[in-house]
């Protein structure tokens, strides 16, 4: 391992053990939320479809939509100042606070974003966020670990601890309660003489000047009206068409977010805010709520670069709900202070950084999105969250200076990247030839790599963690084993199996399995010699290389398109690649052809019996208990479903994980910085197929990652459900 | 209507507040038996009056900060999350909803409405014409910030909404 990689790990290592527990409790529970409360909405995809739409309309007309707004605002009675980056916002409000004693802050990222808190205090103005999490880290002097709960890694403990230190309290502050009250009383005493309130801004509309905050607390409504000056900082991106437009974000931003279908507070104010003003320390009558002022601070930063960047301007509709956060393995094990960052951290937060800080902050923990999609339907503006990662890691791998041993190894690898990609990238980017060499020198060349003094070059070289087992390569492939293999004598169908890189030439058996229960059926079935689809290069950024794979791929398929075949494949995040990421990778007619006639095996069988009514020819269950793994793309693609159905109607007794991802993720689970990681990810797996329930079932995974992580954490290897189901030959 | 009523009470209750079915006439009655003193409010639209319920009408802010009760009109309710729209007025109704322990906001029959599209949508020409101020308000204020679920962060710990049947 070397240092960079040791200390990576050390400090994963730390946060799983402080911080940890803290925020797996948190964001699992929202993360559990947004599923009942998206559940509940009879229209959630129709309204996350509007809501892209109009994130996407008012992007396109971004520049215009911004004088309208200017225009608006001023007419209302406020100013509007357009800051190019951080220090020049910082500068404006420094400007206006210039005779203010105290700003009182509501919880804003933007804000933290360009640090206008250090500045202000530099200036001498004392700066207070009332956020109760944002007022704990304030006073702990800790960086956020979560967009929208920004405290979710300190326990109540320790708040209770910092909070005895700090303030000396009367009586103990235990509960979370007394913790509150102990805060708000606090607070309360210093917002009653505070001269200017700054909050963010969740949505601007141009049409109105109105501002829409999403809060519980009501700290924001006391921020503004108990001041008289009122600062809002936003991204230029925040800003939408019409008050009307806001309907959809309301619906989904607290779902999507903590899980809740809505906050307590909505404020859509329309500022200067018309509510009178209060004097808190004279007590006297209510004042005039013209007497107000509003200053509406729109901060590019970055964000109109990333505006004419095709490949990440749609990071510029998100909404910064969190839900890409709450709904990601590694994030619910670690938290944001593992995934480094700036500012913002985990999901979308990579294409952010990117934007505002530069790569450098987006490198720091763009390795942790092992692609596993499950953010993806989670997004309420749809953006292709993990795709934003693969194109800012191609382009981290694009600037790397490469070393002088990199530059020999670019020579012998087929990929198209530049010399500077990372070598362990490289490699398992390549692992299609890593396979083919293995695989025709197997069984020696198994044996050769599980030699210790090869394990500890893998792990110095390459940073593959010698606690896993390397995949075992067959010498007989799959599209071997299928040449000159006597097929149904009259077939109803004839199916092209596409024999991906693992089914070929690792776990053959569950391709093979495959091909009986097909043919059980009725069903003629190629099996062609094809490339690796570009999946393992793609999840290392390798987008060139990707792309030349999907090119092959298309090519071996196509004539069987040609003749209509349907194309059946057994690994759910190849054809992840096929339905999702070619449509990047492939001219738009091949993709979508490829994409409409593509299915998953067993989703394939499940129709197949459902339209001949004749499940004879599989293998029955009879009551047999199974435990099932689904995999992270196959359930994005919906895919779960039908494996279950189909076992359950031959009759296995099925239980089902719940959990997001089982951790391994292609080579996440390799890497010897993340093994610790990806352990900790996999365990509530384990925990759930170990119940008294569970241990003695059969267990079952679709993806090839699964399989292995699970072999890892059970003891027990899996198998794929078309084995369970596949008659004896 | 009247499963709106119910649909807005249960959304209501889901959120920890309570609904409080009245009338014009028994207004003043029920408002008593909920509010605890010492109470503030803003102007009432007609025929609601204060009279009698020991609510202080235009109070200074001195009185809105020791207020434990606060009671407000309510422009709008929402049924299926039972929110409470809040328009902010000269009469205070911002921080009379806010600074108390207990907001009681009145809610007409006639204003309570379906779902969040025809709020938005009503809520949206009272924005182009007035440029008003509005809060959604839904249920107490909370934090899950200190370790565990709280009401009552920096706003209202109890909301109830009175219900003015037939208005």
């Amino acid at each position: 391992m070397s240092e960079s990689r040791a200390d990576k790990a050390a400090r994963i290592r730390h946060l799983l053990e402080t911080e940890g527990d803290a925020v797996y409790e948190n964001t699992t529970g929202f993360n559990e939320g947004r599923y009942e409360t998206t559940g509940q909405l009879e229209n959630y995809e129709e309204l996350k479809d509007e809501a892209r739409a109009v994130k996407e309309d008012a992007v396109e007309r971004l520049p215009d939509l911004i004088d309208q707004l200017r225009e608006t605002v001023e007419a209302n009675g406020g100013t509007v100042y357009i800051a190019d980056d951080a220090a020049d916002a910082n500068e404006y409000v420094a400007e206006v606070c210039d005779d203010a004693d105290r700003l009182v802050k509501s919880k804003s990222m933007t804000s933290e974003e360009i640090e206008v808190n250090e500045h202000l205090e530099a200036r001498g103005v004392d700066v207070l966020e009332t956020d109760l999490g944002e007022y704990v880290l304030q006073v702990a002097e800790e960086a956020p670990s979560h967009i929208v709960a920004p405290g979710i890694h300190k326990s109540r403990e320790s708040i209770s601890q910092l909070f005895e230190e700090l303030f000396d309290p009367d009586g103990p502050l235990e509960t979370a309660e007394d913790l509150t009250k102990f805060a708000r009383h606090h607070l309360a005493e210093k917002l009653r003489d505070a001269d200017v309130a700054m909050t963010g801004a969740n949505f601007l509309t141009a049409d109105t000047g109105t501002m829409a905050l999403v809060t519980s607390e009501g700290n924001a409504r006391k921020c503004v009206a108990s001041t008289d000056t009122h600062i809002a900082v936003a991204g230029v991106e925040k800003v939408i068409p019409t008050f009307e437009d806001l309907q959809p974000f309301i619906e989904l931003i607290g779902r999507s977010g903590t899980g809740q279908d809505i906050t307590s507070y909505i404020s859509l104010l329309t500022p200067p805010v018309d509510t009178p003003t209060l004097d808190f320390p004279e007590g006297g009558e209510m004042g005039d709520g013209d007497d107000r002022e509003f200053h509406l601070v729109l901060i590019d930063n970055g964000r109109f670069e990333m505006r004419d960047d095709p490949q990440l301007r749609e990071t510029l509709y998100c909404i910064r709900c969190s839900a890409c956060l709450n709904s990601c393995a590694n994030f619910q094990q670690v938290g944001g202070h593992a995934f480094g960052g700036d500012t913002y951290s985990g999901g979308i937060g990579t294409g952010w950084e990117y934007a505002t800080h530069g790569e450098d902050s987006a490198a720091e923990f763009n390795d942790m999105c092992t692609g596993c999609s499950r953010c993806v339907n989670q997004c309420p503006v749809k953006i292709d969250i993990p795709w934003i990662n693969t194109v800012i890691r191609n382009r981290i791998n694009q600037g790397e200076d490469p070393s002088q041993f990199e530059k020999l190894v670019d020579g012998l690898v087929p990929d198209e990247e530049p010399e500077g990609t990372d070598l362990r990238k490289r490699a398992f980017g390549n692992i299609d030839t890593l396979a083919t060499l293995a695989g025709e020198t197997a069984p020696v060349s198994n044996w050769l790599a599980e030699t210790p003094p090869a394990r500890s070059v893998m792990e110095r070289v390459l940073g593959i963690d010698t606690r896993r087992d390397l995949p075992e390569f067959k010498r007989e492939t799959l599209v071997k084993w299928a040449q000159g293999r006597e097929g149904p004598a009259d077939p109803d169908r004839t199916v092209v199996l596409y024999p991906d890189l693992y089914t070929n030439r690792v776990l053959v058996e569950r391709g093979k399995a495959a091909v009986r229960a097909l043919e059980a059926l009725g069903i003629e079935v190629v099996v062609p010699s094809a490339g690796e689809s570009g999946r393992a290069p793609l999840s290392q950024g390798m987008i060139d290389t990707a792309q030349d794979h999907a090119e092959d791929t298309y090519e071996t398929l196509e004539p069987y398109l040609d003749v209509d075949h349907d194309v059946v494949v057994v690994e759910p995040s190849d054809l992840a690649m096929f339905r999702n990421e070619y449509e990047k990778l492939l001219p738009e007619d091949d993709y979508e052809r490829l994409r409409s006639n593509s299915y998953e095996v067993v989703a394939y069988i499940e129709a197949w019996i459902d339209y001949t009514a004749d499940p004879d020819p599989l293998a029955a269950g009879d009551g047999e208990a199974v435990a099932y793994h689904s995999h992270c793309q196959q359930r994005t693609m919906g895919l779960e479903g039908p494996t279950v159905d189909l076992l359950e109607d031959l009759g296995y007794d099925v239980l089902t994980s719940d959990v997001e991802c089982c951790g391994m993720a292609g080579s996440f689970g390799y890497k010897s910085e993340y093994y610790d990681l990806s352990m900790a990810v996999g365990e509530p797996l384990q925990e759930q197929f170990q119940t008294a329930e569970a241990a003695d079932r059969t267990v079952v995974a679709s993806g090839t990652s699964c399989t292995e992580q699970l072999g890892d954490l059970l003891g027990r290897e899996p198998t794929h459900p078309v084995e369970l189901i596949a008659p004896d030959e | 209507m009247d499963s709106r009523v119910t649909e807005f009470e249960d959304a209501l209750a889901r959120h920890n507040g309570t609904v409080v079915r009245t009338t014009s006439e028994s207004f003043a009655d029920d408002l008593s038996d909920v509010v605890e003193a010492p109470a503030v409010g803003a102007p009432l639209a007609d025929p609601l009056e204060y009279e009698g319920t020991g609510v202080e009408t235009d109070p200074s802010v001195a009185a809105i900060e020791a207020a434990t009760t606060g009671v407000t009109p309510c422009r709008l309710g929402i049924a299926s999350y039972g929110s409470l729209v809040v328009e902010s007025t000269d009469g205070g109704t911002e921080p009379i909803s806010l600074y108390a322990n207990h907001h009681v906001g009145v809610l007409r029959e006639s204003d309570l409405l379906a779902d969040m599209p025809s709020a938005i949508d009503r809520l949206g020409e009272a924005v182009r014409d007035d440029r008003t101020d509005n809060i959604i308000a839904t249920g107490p204020s909370a934090t899950a910030d200190m370790g565990g679920l709280v009401y009552g962060a920096h706003g209202p710990e109890r909301v109830t909404a009175m219900f003015v049947e037939g208005l």
